[in-house]
């Protein structure tokens, strides 16, 4: 029963999750690392069975439904599987760089007293990661959407007794929560339209409501750009697209294993991933399309110039994420949503990558992730350094490696789908694209090039990680060389057997970016070479042009460096007034008012109640007596009156 | 006059007869036994004779007659008996296999601390049997002297059983009182039940009930209120209902555990049993004025019960507290005299009777240097010394306050509904609040238990496996209740149906 398989795939981590995480003290650690890694493990080999199965040798897609979930009046869900080809894809991913990582953390969090918490944590994530992406229905998607905010939120807080882990984890969940409301009322939304959350009756019916229009905050707006619209603010947040970005370089503060699995291939790919799924509904729209890509090429641009001066190995790694993401929005925005899938299934791959290398030098230097306390450990560190080559390689684009493919497919659709916006969008993303080669040219050099900026004990005690970490790096490696030319196939919309739909008549871009002229095709990498280029002119050639070039761009570096103030904004017009409101409420109106009068003075009241009319027990037999005659009397008297 | 004998008439009192058959053949073996081995001897027998009684009782609810009656007395105008003594139908039976069931189980909780108090005395057992008897009387009793005679058999075996331990003077004190007062309660009833055989010229329930209805054809009379009143005092004072209650927690705190923990369920069962059969087949035509009665007593008595138990310490005293409040539950349910109250009255008494002795029964398992754990200071950091038994009782706590999905809260949720279907939900509302200031009496407790610092002195657990074995047991059913209430719902259900199928007979 190939539906069985599936199941296994998704429940296989929850089952490992709960055996360590309810019995994890008792089974030991050694115990709880194997189980949850050996769990995943299993899940990424069945999902590679799937793979074949689906993707490969192109069987129909699987639909099965494990058990009745919800049912009330005309609303059912049930939970089950959707199984095509974006979600084999998805399964690959996910289970690939989560065992990787399940075995990493085995070697990075050898020190760490409470490993089976964090393996049960990465387990669980896992989990409510695949019950998302083989969701048959919104509501579904929408568990594993939450689901993956709470593991992330204990992720990202693992080490709670660090104050600003702590306030990362609360700020992502936050953040989080804020675009949920988007996806929720999607789900509103397409019950009230469709009569259902299930994809297959949404797809079904799209076209038909296609022009019509509802009530929306007073306003009549058409059902479907609503619907799309809402999607993409849900969207946002889970993939970090401006405005709701700010969450995702603070998430940093989690232990780095699990930046590599949440920060590159699986949480915030979850907003591509509903994008993608929900493509017959993007197809169908205008104004969404439009504003999708624009949030795209937005976030790409901006995360790229802040990537630039970051000090913070991670936070730079972090925005570069951000970046990418941007990609694939606007791959999205302009119908590409095949290249988005591809940059996608790549970038996991290569990112998951960059992440783990950079947690072994943070490793190797005792948890200093500051850029500039780095510098000339590549003889130290000669794998880790070999595999960041691998890994910058591919993230800036240059060819044979799997970023290339992919970035290359995005600007060559958004150049040839022939609009206005898609020309703009070439532009900026091939703006973007050098910036990124120089940033992570830049990361690359400062850390294992030059002289060692730290303290001397550390330098001295500095050395390469052991195997159960750099093996699982070298796997990542492999996908980051071939993701990108065995995933060429995907180029073609018919690959994906109706799981993305593309009305190539209207958004021709995805077909014709083969056409596209060779200036266009080559421009790309010939910016990407020049980043490389500049970066290594800056930071081994001629060290104290970066400090010149800061002082003459003074203004620009330091909104870059400040992140645009983004967050001093959001403190200033949105934290700061309602902390004080919230002060207000809970000083004055709850304890105040409500405590005052009510939970405290009730329990006050019913205290003095108690004390007055205990003195009526007196123990003498004379006035029980008394108390039994005279109630007796006040019966009769009152029945009679 | 008095009409042919038949073993038909005599049958449905079986039950009874063969256990005061037992009782009578007790007496004698504790007399004839080896002094140091009476007391064992007659503990064993006794079970044994509770047993088959109860198995009696249950093979009468397989019969296809759902009520039977016993021995007829008289003759009626159409030849036939005028009036029944005794009846037997499937609310006695239930209720008559509930006191069954609280008196094993109180005998077998017995046993370890009548020996450590050093008045394990083979008369203890069989003074429980002598009240139960009088007991299982007035469930079954039609006929206002049979009823009388059950009550004060009953009645007198608490009284000597609650000064047993007559070396202390809080048991003799709580003895003396609760005869003084239980005798003025029975003077009481007897008045009324005077008045009652002045206008209606008769004794039997049948004959009650037909005059009354008559009568209050024309009207309210007032001799009639008189005596219903005088009655539900009486029956109130057992109930412990506010203001008849005032020696319960003197007596409850003074009598030997073991003595309260049977006290604490029999008699409420029997109690209660009679007041339903009592306002629901005699007085029916009266229900306006017993409801009004009813809803008085069970407002005073929540409050009474919940307010008075915050400020106590000792865990007995706020035990026989907490007992008051629920009886005002229980009232609750009472109004309106339907059919569905009487049920989830007998499922209060049910779920109340086996969580109350769960409580008790946790206490007479607990020492500190062979002193029992009695105060609320005395529990504190049991979580730590005994944390299974500290959990238990926390379970037990917790249903006595009502809390879901434990069976207390069912047994108020029955109540609550059924005086709801009945038109009175400002009272079941009432009724609500007052379980929640249950909450906080019980919280105490809970807390003492799991926060609080620990007293020094380690807990002392040693107690006979059969012992142990039935707490866990009462917990269980308090905790696993919700898997199995189906079978015991349909059980109170027909129960009650039969009650109320009874005056058309």
């Amino acid at each position: 029963m190939p539906s069985g398989m599936y199941f296994t795939i998704v429940l296989l981590p929850l089952l490992v999750a709960t055996i360590v995480g309810l019995f994890g003290n008792r089974l030991g650690d050694k115990a709880s690392m194997w189980i949850t890694s050996g769990g995943v493990l299993v899940s990424m080999l069945l999902s590679l069975v799937g793979f074949m199965e689906i993707a490969v040798y192109g069987k129909p897609a699987i639909e099965a439904t494990l058990y009745e979930w919800i049912a009330s009046g005309a609303l059912s869900v049930s939970f089950g599987i959707y199984i095509d080809k974006l979600t084999v894809l998805m399964l690959v991913l996910v289970t690939v760089v989560s065992s990787m990582v399940h075995v990493y953390s085995i070697g990075y969090m050898a020190d760490d007293p409470s490993k089976p918490r964090f393996f049960s944590y990465l387990s669980l994530f896992t989990f409510m990661m695949l019950a998302l992406v083989t969701a048959p229905n919104l509501v579904q998607l929408f568990l594993g959407w939450e689901g993956v905010g709470l593991a992330s939120y204990l992720l990202i807080g693992f080490w709670h007794h660090k104050e600003s882990a702590n306030a990362a984890s609360i700020k992502a969940f936050l953040v989080n929560r804020v675009a949920d409301i988007g996806l929720i009322l999607a789900m509103l939304v397409a019950f009230a339209v469709f009569g259902s959350v299930a994809f297959g009756d949404i797809f079904a019916s799209a076209q038909s409501v296609a022009g019509q229009s509802m009530n929306f905050l007073g306003m009549n707006v058409p059902v479907l750009e609503l619907f799309a619209l809402l999607l993409l603010f849900g969207a946002m947040g889970k993939s970090a697209q401006i405005g709701l970005h700010t969450w995702l370089p603070d998430a940093m503060e989690g232990p780095t294993p699990v930046s590599a699995l949440i920060h590159a291939a699986t949480m915030v790919t979850a907003g591509v991933f509903l994008l993608a799924r929900m493509s017959p509904v993007f197809e169908l729209t205008e104004i969404a399309l439009m504003v999708v890509a624009w949030v795209g090429a937005l976030t790409a641009i901006f995360a790229a110039i802040i990537g630039l001066t970051q000090t913070d190995i991670k936070r730079v790694i972090a925005y570069s994420t951000c970046s990418q993401l941007g990609y694939m929005f606007f791959a999205c925005g302009v119908s590409a949503y095949s290249a988005a899938m591809f940059h996608l299934f790549a970038h996991g791959f290569f990112k998951a990558l960059l992440f783990l290398s950079a947690g072994s030098v943070i490793h190797a230097l005792h948890h200093e992730q500051n850029l500039f306390k780095m510098g000339g450990v590549r003889h130290l560190l000669p794998i880790t350094y070999g595999l960041m080559w691998i890994g910058s390689l591919a993230l800036a684009g240059i060819p044979p490696f799997a970023g290339f493919f992919s970035k290359d497919f995005i600007l060559e659709s958004a150049f040839m789908s022939g609009t206005q916006t898609g020309y703009s969008l070439y532009i900026i993303g091939t703006i973007a694209a050098f910036l990124t080669a120089f940033y992570s040219f830049r990361v690359l050099f400062l850390a294992f090039h030059g002289t060692f900026n730290g303290d001397k004990e550390t330098f001295d005690n500095a050395h390469e990680s052991p195997f159960i970490m750099t093996v699982p790096m070298m796997v990542l490696a492999v996908g980051a060389i071939a993701a990108g030319m065995l995933g060429l196939p995907m180029m073609d919309t018919a690959w994906w057997n109706g799981s993305i739909v593309i009305f190539e008549n209207i958004h021709v871009g995805v077909v014709e970016a083969h056409n596209s002229p060779l200036l266009i095709k080559l421009l790309p990498l010939i910016v990407a070479i020049a980043g490389i280029s500049l970066a290594w002119l800056m930071y081994i050639k001629r060290r104290g042009l970066a400090d010149k070039m800061t002082k003459a761009l003074d203004i620009l570096y330091s909104l870059s460096f400040n992140k645009f103030y983004f967050d001093e904004i959001y403190e200033a017009i949105i934290v700061a007034p309602i902390r004080s409101f919230s002060k207000f409420l809970w000083q004055k109106g709850d304890v105040e008012i409500i405590d005052r009068f009510g939970p405290d003075g009730v329990a006050e009241l019913t205290r003095r109640i108690s004390v007055t009319i205990r003195p009526l027990q007196t123990g003498y037999v004379y006035h029980y007596a008394f108390v039994i005659i005279l109630g007796m009397l006040a019966l009769i008297t009152w029945l009679m009156v | 006059m008095l009409t042919e004998f038949s073993m038909s008439n005599i049958l449905p009192a079986l039950p009874e007869i063969f256990l005061a058959g037992s009782i009578l053949a007790l007496l004698l073996v504790g007399v004839f036994s080896a002094k140091e081995n009476a007391s064992r001897s007659v503990l064993g027998l006794s079970l044994v004779s509770l047993v088959v009684t109860l198995l009696l009782i249950l093979s009468g609810s397989l019969s296809s007659h759902h009520i039977e009656f016993a021995f007829p007395y008289g003759q009626g105008l159409d030849g036939g008996p005028a009036g029944f003594f005794f009846i037997s139908d499937l609310f006695s039976i239930y209720a008559k296999s509930l006191i069954l069931l609280v008196a094993i189980i109180a005998i077998i909780l017995s046993e370890d601390v009548l020996n450590r108090l050093r008045i394990n005395k083979f008369e203890f057992y069989i003074l429980v049997l002598v009240s139960v008897l009088g007991m299982m009387v007035m469930v079954s009793s039609h006929h206002l002297l049979t009823m009388y005679m059950g009550l004060e058999l009953m009645s007198f075996s608490l009284y000597v059983l609650v000064s047993f331990w007559r070396d202390n003077n809080k048991s003799s004190e709580a003895g003396l009182k609760y005869f003084v007062l239980g005798s003025l309660a029975s003077g009481l009833l007897l008045f009324g039940l005077s008045y009652i055989y002045g206008v209606v010229g008769d004794l039997s329930f049948t004959a009650i009930g037909d005059v009354i209805s008559d009568i209050q054809m024309d009207g309210q009379n007032v001799t009639l209120v008189v005596a219903l009143v005088l009655v539900m005092t009486a029956l109130a004072f057992k109930l412990s209902a506010v203001p008849f209650h005032m020696w319960t927690p003197d007596v409850y705190q003074g009598a030997p555990t073991p003595v309260t923990t049977f006290m604490a369920a029999g008699p409420k069962v029997a109690a209660f049993a009679l007041l339903m059969r009592l306002l629901t087949e005699p007085f029916a035509a009266m229900a306006a004025d017993w409801t009004q009665v009813i809803i008085a007593l069970s407002i005073l008595t929540m409050a009474v019960g919940s307010y008075m138990a915050i400020v106590q310490t000792n865990l007995k005293r706020l035990l026989a507290y907490s007992s008051i409040g629920h009886v005002g539950f229980m009232l609750v349910g009472l109004v309106g005299g339907t059919a569905q109250g009487v049920q989830s009255v007998l499922m209060y008494l049910t779920i109340y009777s086996l969580m109350t002795m769960g409580a008790f029964g946790l206490l007479m398992l607990l020492r500190r240097k062979d002193i029992y754990l009695e105060t609320i200071d005395d529990v504190a950091g049991l979580s730590e010394q005994a944390p299974a038994y500290a959990f238990m009782l926390m379970l037990l706590m917790f249903s006595i306050a009502g809390i879901p999905p434990l069976a207390g809260f069912f047994a108020k949720f029955y109540v609550f509904s059924a005086a709801v279907a009945a038109g009175y939900s400002w009272l079941a509302i009432l009724a609500v609040l007052f379980s929640v200031i249950v909450a906080y009496y019980v919280l105490r407790v809970v807390r003492s238990m799991y926060f609080d610092k620990m007293v020094s002195v380690s807990v002392d657990l040693s107690a006979p496996l059969l012992m142990r074995g039935v707490v866990v047991g009462l917990v269980i059913f308090v905790a696993g209740y919700i898997f199995a209430m189906q079978p015991l719902d349909e059980f109170t259900y027909r129960a009650a149906e039969s009650l109320l199928l009874a005056k058309n007979f």
